[in-house]
């Protein structure tokens, strides 16, 4: 019983629908489910971002600011230096520097952190609006780079193995994540944070620097995946650029249960669901406005969020600033 | 052999109270010290002066003959002192396994190393013949089993002295056996023991030595050679001389509250209130006598419609009143001052005339309709400042600016109307001034002597003493024996709630 959950379930039509897809038409359905591991990796990491805070105890719903001003800087470093991996140090810089200024509000200040988050927003989306100038181009994006051998396989090969270091490096992280919070001494204690942190600290393990640690290193993936989304996936950048993807991974943080393969899983059937449609309305299968396919990851998330609400159960002391029994 | 702890002269002033006043106690390895004292005795302060978490003003304490310095926590853990809390500071989702190395983990490379964890955790709980399931993971266990992970977690640092805070506070009397069984066989095998109570019988069946702390000061040491369970009780409760409450003799009427067979869950599901039956007449105040925990917070809340009803009823003038609905209750007649006046009983951040008509604020004169009468309620709330002497510069003023006294005077003013049937008064004088004791104690007498039915829940005997007509003392969830304040003795009634057969 216990693997036929809800989610599960979904996770196992989607498989079947797309062998299915494949026995029908195999290159299509390839180039289809490419497209959608590419929509959903920048997602994924976006959902590690959160989830590497709040197992700590710590909510982040800064991730579309810390996305939108690392993709922000990413492409504007690059622009200017002709460099594009001075663009990806400096994202990678900046979303450690928002990591740790959430860190100082809400560890420190042990200000409510949802509002410390919108501070991140609000500051966000105020600084690249403002510092944006029109018309600027990166000298190219992070080329693709085909593995050898394993590119050859059939659908596994274009759809795992045919992308940009970036998104490689990306699906590292989200594994290493896995197995560092789950069989590490600092996924142990970081967990314990986030659940209880009166054990962990009279366990001696500090509260405070551990949440500094991991919202700052949070912070530093946030970064990563800003510059996925703009030196290697889109190659630009815009106002308003993230388009809500950082919160659409709080959506796929809780859907995929704060477990980083959980929110990967989850990631996945989001960019099968955007991919599918797409290449629909290119089949001209189905004739509607563009507009309404742009809208279906809105409303996939309010669904998503619909079936997981109250089933799930968050890290028990997320949100909430530590104090110590007051002597 | 030597000291593992020394404490000589020990002083610790908080505003207001002298929580420790020149306390000395040793400890030696392989021996059992208890300390008892009820709550406010200053029994916590001290473990925290050991642990380095408050400053004292005046003494010193040794651990193994080094002093300990204030704040150096990490340093006195590393002496091998170890506590077991009264809260557990386990991780409810995690494994015992988990909980138990946590923050000292076996280690392979990065990695934790699973294999000799478990073997760890095995290997301790053999040691010390502490069963546990390694695997199990905590919310599942039983109350007792989770303490069982909690000492487990304190022994595996090499403890030398082990201070264990009233840790069978929420066990169930066959875990408390098993636990003083446990704490007998680590003292054997040389580990010095304090255990932080209140409860006489533990001390009796186990402690070689007892400090018996009241208001901040060392009574004395006995021993449970010397002493026996009365002894002890009289040392703890003391024979201070009983505020004298003026009040005339009780003219009790009809019954107004009654209880009959009442059964009720605590926080964790169990059984606490375990088939009471009360009556209270008009015109009486019925006190409730018993150490806290013992099942009357939950008989209060759920006579107030705050907690779920088991089995049972509540009357009120002979009619059942609703279970779980505070406010039909309320409107049934009866008027609570609640245990906690910050989270029960006030608004913190609403005006005391607001406060003053809470249970009221949508009725004449108070409202119109949808629509409130602010000036009726500012007229009444000036009104009532100056009879209850609330000590505030405005009405206007937000209730969190007011003392602790002058806000249970809010809560009670609210709460004694004129045509007060019932009132249900728990704890009312809990951490205020004697000043306003004394003016709540006449308050009560008042509404007594108007004809409300007043049923008063206090753990400081002295207050059920000289407030009421009839003592129903209160034990393990029963009332364990309803006798007339007139012949009613200090030391049968300690004895009582201590849970001794008379």
């Amino acid at each position: 019983m216990k693997y036929l959950s809800k989610r599960n379930l979904l996770i196992v039509l989607i498989a079947a629908a797309t062998a299915y897809f494949y026995s029908k038409d195999g290159s299509v359905t390839t180039s289809v489910v490419s497209t959608a591991t590419s929509f959903a990796l920048p997602l994924a990491l976006a959902a590690m971002v959160g989830i590497m805070c709040e197992r700590t105890g710590i909510v982040n719903i800064g991730i579309e600011g810390t996305l939108l001003t690392s993709a922000f800087v990413a492409f504007f470093v690059s622009s200017l230096t002709s460099n594009i991996l001075l663009g990806l140090a400096a994202s990678i810089a900046v979303g450690s520097l928002l990591g740790l200024l959430l860190a100082v509000m809400a560890v420190t200040w042990k200000m409510d952190q949802i509002i410390a988050g919108t501070i991140i927003n609000i500051l966000a989306t105020g600084l690249t609006s403002f510092l944006y100038v029109q018309g600027r181009t990166i000298p190219s994006t992070f080329p693709e780079y085909d593995i050898p051998k394993l590119m050859n396989l059939p659908f596994f090969g274009p759809v795992l193995f045919m992308h940009g270091p970036l998104f490689y490096f990306g699906l590292f992280v989200i594994l290493s994540l896995y197995v560092a919070l789950f069989k590490t001494t600092w996924g142990l204690r970081s967990r314990a944070v986030g659940e209880h942190p009166s054990s962990a600290d009279t366990a001696g393990v500090s509260v405070a620097r551990l949440r500094y640690i991991n919202v700052a290193i949070a912070g530093a993936i946030g970064g990563l995946t800003g510059s996925f989304l703009s030196l290697e996936l889109v190659g630009s950048f815009e106002r308003g650029f993230t388009a809500g993807k950082g919160f659409t991974a709080l959506a796929l943080m809780i859907f995929g249960r704060w477990n980083p393969l959980g929110a990967l899983a989850a990631a996945m059937m989001f960019g099968m669901t955007q991919a599918y449609a797409n290449q629909l309305m290119i089949d001209q299968v189905i004739q509607i406005p563009t507009q309404f396919i742009g809208v279906l990851p809105y409303i996939l998330t309010i669904i998503v969020l619909a079936i997981s609400a109250g089933k799930v159960r968050p890290p028990a002391a997320e949100g909430q600033p530590y104090e110590k029994a007051d002597a | 052999m030597s000291d593992l702890l020394e404490i000589t002269g020990l002083t610790k002033q908080f505003p207001g109270v002298l929580a420790n006043d020149n306390i000395s106690l040793t400890v030696k390895a392989g021996e059992v010290v208890a300390l008892l004292g009820e709550n406010g005795a200053g029994k916590s302060t001290l473990v925290k002066a050991v642990f380095g978490l408050i400053k004292p003003d005046k003494g010193q304490i040794k651990i193994s003959g080094n002093v300990i310095e204030y704040g150096d926590t990490a340093g006195v853990i590393a002496a091998g002192v170890g506590m077991v809390h009264q809260h557990f500071q386990l991780v409810p989702v995690m494994s015992v396994t988990e909980n138990i190395i946590l923050g000292d983990e076996p280690r392979r490379g990065f990695f934790i190393n699973r294999q000799s964890s478990r073997k760890q955790v095995i290997e301790l709980s053999k040691r010390y013949g502490l069963e546990v399931d390694p695997d199990a993971i905590i919310e599942d266990l039983p109350v007792g089993m989770q303490q069982r992970v909690e000492i487990l977690k304190a022994l595996r640092k090499d403890v030398k002295l082990l201070i264990l805070d009233e840790p069978t506070a929420v066990l169930t009397p066959q875990e408390i056996d098993e636990l003083l069984l446990v704490i007998r066989n680590l003292a054997k095998s040389g580990v010095g023991i304090v255990l932080i109570t209140h409860k006489l019988h533990e001390v009796m069946a186990v402690a070689d030595r007892v400090l018996v702390l009241r208001g901040g000061k060392a009574i004395g040491f006995t021993s449970p050679k010397e002493s026996d369970e009365a002894g002890l009780a009289q040392m703890m409760v003391g024979r201070s001389v009983v505020l004298r409450v003026d009040k005339k003799p009780a003219k009790p009427g009809k019954a107004a509250l009654e209880v009959r067979g009442l059964q009720v869950l605590d926080d964790r599901k169990l059984l606490s209130v375990k088939g009471v039956d009360l009556t209270v007449h008009s015109g009486e105040i019925l006190g409730v006598a018993g150490v806290e925990g013992n099942g009357q917070r939950e008989l209060v809340e759920a006579i107030c419609g705050m907690r779920h009803r088991v089995s049972g009823q509540v009357l009120v003038a002979g009619v059942a009143t609703k279970d779980m609905h505070p406010h039909a209750v309320h409107l049934a007649g009866i008027s609570h001052i609640p245990e906690d006046r910050e989270k029960h009983g006030l608004v913190a951040n609403y005006s005391i005339a607001d406060n003053l008509v809470l249970n009221q604020f949508d009725q004449a004169p108070f409202a119109k309709g949808w629509v409130r009468n602010i000036s009726q309620v500012n007229s009444n709330a000036d009104a009532v400042v100056e009879k209850f002497d609330i000590r505030t510069p405005s009405a206007q003023n937000l209730a969190s600016s007011l003392s602790g006294g002058n806000k249970q005077k809010v809560v009670v003013a609210r709460e004694l109307s004129e045509d007060l049937k019932v009132l249900v008064a728990a704890q009312p004088t809990r951490g205020i001034d004697v000043g306003s004791i004394e003016f709540i104690h006449n308050q009560l007498i008042a509404a007594r002597d108007r004809g409300a039915a007043v049923l008063l829940v206090s753990a400081e005997l002295d207050e059920i003493l000289s407030l009421s007509d009839r003592i129903a003392v209160m034990s393990g969830g029963e009332i364990v024996a309803i006798v007339d304040s007139k012949d009613a003795d200090r030391n049968y009634i300690g004895r009582l709630m201590a849970g001794m057969k008379a």
